[in-house]
């Protein structure tokens, strides 16, 4: 199968704040807000570049949404950042109403997403946000695999014209993506192609695909991995294509299957060519304490948990 | 500028414009929209200075937001016989496929409108927003904006109050409509709003009052003194102390025209009130 080498781990969160640096030097028109989380985000650089263009809100992100829309009103493009979990359900009607509806173009960029928050909890680990976000007209959904594709993202959703929700997350994970890799909204890329089953992963779980697609391939069974990035617009085309081929579908993402990107696959099964799928996903649950590998491992998200449901998936053929 | 006489006549026709869109539709939001009319028709063709024609982003003009949405009709009155969009379309207002929905958006383009609103509380925050990419733009026309005072009971509204006191946000002048009263009944029954005023100072604005708000002499001379206190280091706040319903006598006194339409007899007697000035739609 095609060969993934980890360049050194890294966090996606720091991915988003090389994108802003190089946004800061290069976009006149980008200005970050951030609700009392600058470290967190890895914003110091734009922040200590271009301090004119960065508002500290304090913890009070409804004002901050409010704020990024009106930023837009003067040609503006505002990077909101705060946790996911206080940059969606905590304001949600605050994106609906003056971001969303009104058709803004606010970036709302989120980090700490799903459970590799890790110790802070269940409060902090938010795994319904892809899909409130995804049910928003008009919104974008993005959700990077590793620091390349998250500092590519970052860069690539200033040149959009609309309102994004960009997710990442906390933990240093493999970073396994070309470095200068041209980041395309709304287009899948095949990481491996393969004849007998489809993984399709977003986010942390693409590295784990990999890695499952590896442990499958010395069982004799070859996996095709498509790395959606962008789950709203979904590359639909990609999916019906690998799934006409390989028969069968596995989805893959740090998120609660209701809601998130495995849904949004079975619908476009379900409309056009329906496929066993299998999810891999939390189950309707909040997360808890414990260490990112932890977590993983007891909610079934690592690489382990893929090549289980692959081996299942097969069945139902 | 015109006089104002003119300008009273415009009051008086937007107040028939008000109560004729409600009407129609069996809807809206009359009692507000008829308390704070002076202030429109103020705003829009004595005090900012307005750019001829629209564009969203506003730059080289004063910018206003309505934070309190559901007082629409007022809104899209002034704005029409301002001439951002034709007299006639207010004769669409809550209909099917209109410009004019119940609570104004950007959705579908409206000229005039800048951010969606109604779901109450967000709309200092966008005003915070817009003025400070005035800022940024080197642009120094004001923004105003108009909340109702029920609405101060959103706690949104506290972390922008917070936010533009702390960041000199100076080119903000935010206008508090004190009409005293929320769907429920009286604000200090419903939730006890307490001294405004008071409240907006200890929060590090500059705050003065207009104490009637629905004389129109009083509200331009106040706009006026609000505008000379721009500029120095504090966003502005005008407490403004208005009558709901104002205009028509049965509509005043209570809370019971926020949200409801006269039937045929009542708008009779409401328009008998308000003579026709400047022609109906």
């Amino acid at each position: 199968m095609t060969k993934y080498t980890d360049q050194g781990k890294q966090d996606t969160r720091s991915g988003y704040g090389a994108g802003m640096t190089e946004l800061g030097r290069t976009n006149p028109n980008v200005v970050a807000l951030c609700a009392d989380l600058i470290g967190s985000l890895k914003i110091e650089t734009f922040i200590e570049e271009n301090p004119e263009r960065f508002f500290q809100v304090g913890i009070a992100e409804a004002n901050m949404m409010g704020m990024a829309a009106g930023l837009t009103i003067g040609g503006k493009i505002p990077f909101a950042s705060t946790f996911a979990n206080f940059a969606t359900g905590r304001v949600y009607d605050q994106i609906r109403q003056s971001i969303a509806y009104s058709g803004k173009n606010v970036k709302i960029c989120a980090s700490h997403a799903g459970l590799t928050l890790g110790e802070d909890g269940a409060t902090h680990q938010i795994l319904e946000d892809i899909g409130l976000m995804k049910m928003l007209p008009g919104m974008t959904v993005i959700n990077p695999c590793d620091f390349n594709q998250t500092k590519a993202a970052t860069i690539a959703i200033a040149e959009h014209d609309g309102p994004v929700y960009l997710r990442f997350g906390r933990p240093k994970v493999a970073n396994f993506t070309p470095v200068d890799q041209k980041f395309e909204i709304g287009k899948a890329l095949m990481l491996n192609e393969g004849t007998d089953v489809t993984i399709i992963a977003t986010g942390h779980l693409v590295w784990e695909s990999l890695l499952a697609a590896e442990s499958l391939e010395k069982q004799g069974i070859s996996a095709e991995v498509i790395n959606i990035h962008t789950i709203k617009p979904l590359d639909d085309a990609a999916i019906l294509a690998s799934a006409k081929k390989t028969g069968c579908v596995v989805t893959a993402e740090e998120h609660n299957f209701l809601g998130g990107l495995g849904e949004s696959v079975s619908r476009v099964l379900g409309t056009h060519l329906p496929t066993p799928q299998e999810f891999v996903a939390t189950q309707d649950t909040f997360g808890e304490s414990g260490t990112p590998d932890q977590l993983m491992e007891k909610y079934g998200l690592n690489n382990k948990a893929i090549e289980a449901a692959v081996l299942r998936v097969l069945k139902r053929k | 500028m015109p006089n104002t006489q003119e300008l009273q006549d415009l009051v008086t026709q937007v107040r028939r414009d008000i109560l004729r869109m409600v009407h129609k539709v069996n809807s809206g939001h009359p009692g507000g929209s008829l308390g704070c009319t002076e202030f429109f028709v103020a705003l829009y063709n004595e005090i900012m200075d307005l750019k001829e024609g629209f564009d969203m982003d506003g730059i080289g003009e004063d910018l206003f937001f309505l934070s309190n949405g559901h007082i629409s009709p007022v809104f899209y009155s002034v704005l029409a016989r301002r001439g951002y969009f034709p007299i006639d379309e207010l004769n669409t207002f809550r209909l099917l496929d209109s410009r004019l929905q119940g609570h104004p958006t950007t959705h579908e383009g409206l000229p005039g409108v800048r951010v969606a609103s109604g779901s109450l509380g967000q709309g200092m925050s966008v005003a915070i927003g817009a003025a400070l990419a005035k800022k940024l733009n080197g642009d120094d026309h004001l923004v105003y904006s108009l909340h109702g005072d029920g609405e101060l009971q959103e706690g949104q509204n506290w972390e922008a109050i917070m936010y533009a006191a702390g960041n000199k946000v100076d080119n903000l002048i935010a206008t508090v409509d004190r009409n005293g009263q929320q769907i429920d009944g009286s604000t200090e029954d419903v939730l006890p709003l307490g001294d405004v005023a008071e409240k907006f100072k200890v929060f590090g604005w500059d705050v003065m009052e207009i104490e009637n708000g629905n004389d129109l002499e009083q509200v331009i001379a106040g706009l006026k003194e609000a505008k000379t206190r721009t500029g120095k280091g504090k966003p502005v706040c005008i407490v403004m102390t208005t009558e709901m319903g104002n205009g028509v006598d049965f509509m005043m006194h209570t809370h019971a025209w926020h949200g409801k339409a006269p039937n045929d007899e009542q708008l009779a007697t409401a328009l008998a009130q308000n003579p026709e000035t400047l022609g109906d739609y």
